[in-house]
């Protein structure tokens, strides 16, 4: 298998030319959007609960075939899990679905859409937020 | 010596490793220089030298943001020089290790980034009286700019801290940090780091330690001195200058706004709102240097083989001797504690001959030592001298240095004195 292949597999050339759950929801329950700072991936993630569990899903993005095909498939993985499961949820387990090689740079593509998710959950219902996440602050111009 | 010696530490062999330092190899009137300035910076061993030029030959890149693999290499000989340095104090975790330029900006960025935000009218910063102007002068403006009281605890006269001046420096405010070299530079004291930063502690304050002049010398274990923050150089044991390192506890670091701003700090920026990236890059602004930062973990591997008990023991074993060989000059008068207590520092004068042209007539012999304040007035006023001569020893030095000095402080005593 060509390099190429391996790492933009059908799969993912799949998810990135058409992402499931694409678009933000009217009225969500919670909200979050993030960056990758390494190379400016976007994504926005809308959420709706049913509920302790996450009845719907949307998200909006801009960036590399990895940050947004990524977060369109773990939207197929949290849809109807509860809260708790997917504030918890490991990045090995959406690691392990996207399965292909990733460097410590590329990694951070692809878990872009799995911390602002997580942000989200923690926005609306308290849980942890992801240790990438923490303490970081802003700067915010009135 | 012998009747106190504890033998149990591995001993050192310096002659052995001498081979490793190639500024010993130029000679002059048939001599290497007698290197005694260690302690304002070290000489490098060939392996941090080689891994250096290997590093720039084969993985050099900017870090981080490449996705390409030369770029993957360099990030991985950077970060993997944190986790060293992680490693190397006993740190929990290499997301509290910020790259800085060295101690001294390690020590600034502690006293803007979170003394500018903690500190007001009728909080105490308290140092010492030994402090590096690096430990002294940024809490020093910090306190003026917040409002917040500066005091300092006074040194006995044997160049140790005087602890019972703790309960009134207690009595006149809120204490909000404490900030303490581990080792002396100026007289190699070694203070009582765990008993202040328990104090600190007790009085609701953050504990600062500057290891600048500990670090190359001792083992450091961030959690047994139970300190908040410590800061250290890599140029002091053996790797480049330009690269040092701050240890934060992570909850701290997390609170604190940003000190430099730019670059890898930023985690994204619009014309209102900008987020600043994850620990420990918050603190990292603009491309590091990292060449000098995989030199310095070179460096820890380095000075971590040779052991830092043994160089301690090293150290201990030539500042000794050096006491006795100066306290056969009854014309030399020297500073600071007794050999037990102190690192492989000395501090001297030599009566009616000036430190600068005591250290000129030493060059003259081939021997490199340090005349001046040392960055450390406070403690030259205490002391009710201008300067003093200052001999430092590292895992490199040999007794043999040390009778060169003495010899050459003969010559300038017969030829100034």
């Amino acid at each position: 298998m060509s390099e190429f292949d391996q790492l933009y597999r059908e799969v993912i050339l799949d998810h990135y030319k058409n992402p499931r759950s694409h678009g933000l929801l009217e009225a969500p329950d919670a909200v979050a959007e993030g960056q990758n700072p390494l190379c400016g991936d976007e994504v926005s993630v809308s959420l709706r609960f049913d509920g302790d569990r996450i009845s719907e899903v949307g998200f909006e993005g801009r960036g590399c075939a990895i940050s947004q095909a990524a977060t369109s498939m773990l939207t197929e993985i949290v849809q109807g899990k509860t809260v708790d499961e997917v504030a918890r949820m490991p990045k090995e387990e959406l690691l392990e679905e996207i399965g292909i090689p990733l460097t410590p740079v590329r990694l951070k593509c692809a878990i872009l859409g799995l911390g602002v998710l997580k942000v989200a959950l923690h926005k609306a219902k308290g849980t942890p937020l992801p240790e990438e996440w923490t303490g970081a602050g802003d700067l915010t111009i009135a | 010596m012998e009747a106190m010696a504890v033998t149990a530490r591995p001993k050192l062999d310096a002659e052995r490793l001498r081979a490793d330092f190639p500024y010993l190899e130029e000679l002059l009137n048939g001599k290497p220089v007698a290197y005694l300035d260690s302690a304002s910076s070290t000489q490098k061993p060939r392996q941090v030298l080689d891994a250096m030029r290997e590093f720039y030959e084969h993985s050099y890149a900017n870090v981080h943001r490449g996705v390409y693999r030369l770029s993957e290499r360099a990030t991985e000989g950077f970060e993997g020089a944190r986790h060293k340095v992680a490693k190397f104090v006993n740190a929990p975790s290499p997301r509290e290790i910020v790259f800085t330029r060295g101690a001294t900006e390690s020590l600034n960025l502690v006293a803007y980034a979170w003394g500018l935000d903690n500190l007001g009218k009728g909080d105490v910063v308290v140092i010492t009286e030994l402090e590096h102007h690096s430990n002294f002068v940024p809490w020093q403006y910090i306190a003026s700019r917040t409002g917040a009281s500066f005091r300092h605890i006074p040194i006995d006269d044997a160049g140790e801290l005087r602890l019972d001046a703790l309960d009134e420096i207690a009595a006149s405010g809120r204490v909000k940090v404490v900030a303490n070299n581990l080792v002396s530079n100026s007289l190699g004291t070694v203070n009582p780091v765990e008993k202040l930063a328990a104090w600190a502690h007790d009085q609701g304050a953050i504990m600062v330690v500057d290891a600048a002049q500990a670090a190359p010398h001792r083992a450091i274990d961030v959690e047994a001195l139970g300190c908040d923050f410590l800061a250290f150089s890599s140029h002091k044991l053996c790797g480049p200058s330009g690269i040092g390192a701050l240890w934060g506890k992570r909850e701290l670091l997390e609170e604190m706004s940003p000190f430099n701003l730019g670059g890898e700090m930023i985690r994204s920026v619009a014309l209102d709102k900008t987020s600043w990236n994850e620990l420990p890059h918050k603190f990292e602004a603009g491309t590091p240097a990292i060449a000098e930062a995989f030199g310095f973990g070179a460096a820890l591997d380095y000075v971590s083989a040779v052991g830092l008990d043994a160089i301690e023991e090293h150290e201990h074993e030539l500042t000794a001797y050096a006491l006795e060989r100066l306290g056969e000059l009854d014309w030399v008068r020297s500073y600071g504690p007794p050999a037990d207590r102190r690192a492989g520092i000395v501090s001297f004068n030599v009566d009616g001959v000036h430190p600068h042209d005591v250290a000129q007539i030493l060059d003259w012999e081939g021997v490199a030592v340090r005349a001046g304040h040392h960055c450390t007035q406070p403690l030259m006023t205490r002391l009710g001298v201008s300067a003093t001569t200052r001999a430092s020893f590292y895992l490199y030095t040999v007794s043999e240095e040390i009778d060169r000095l003495v010899e050459g402080l003969k010559k300038a005593k017969s030829q100034l004195g």
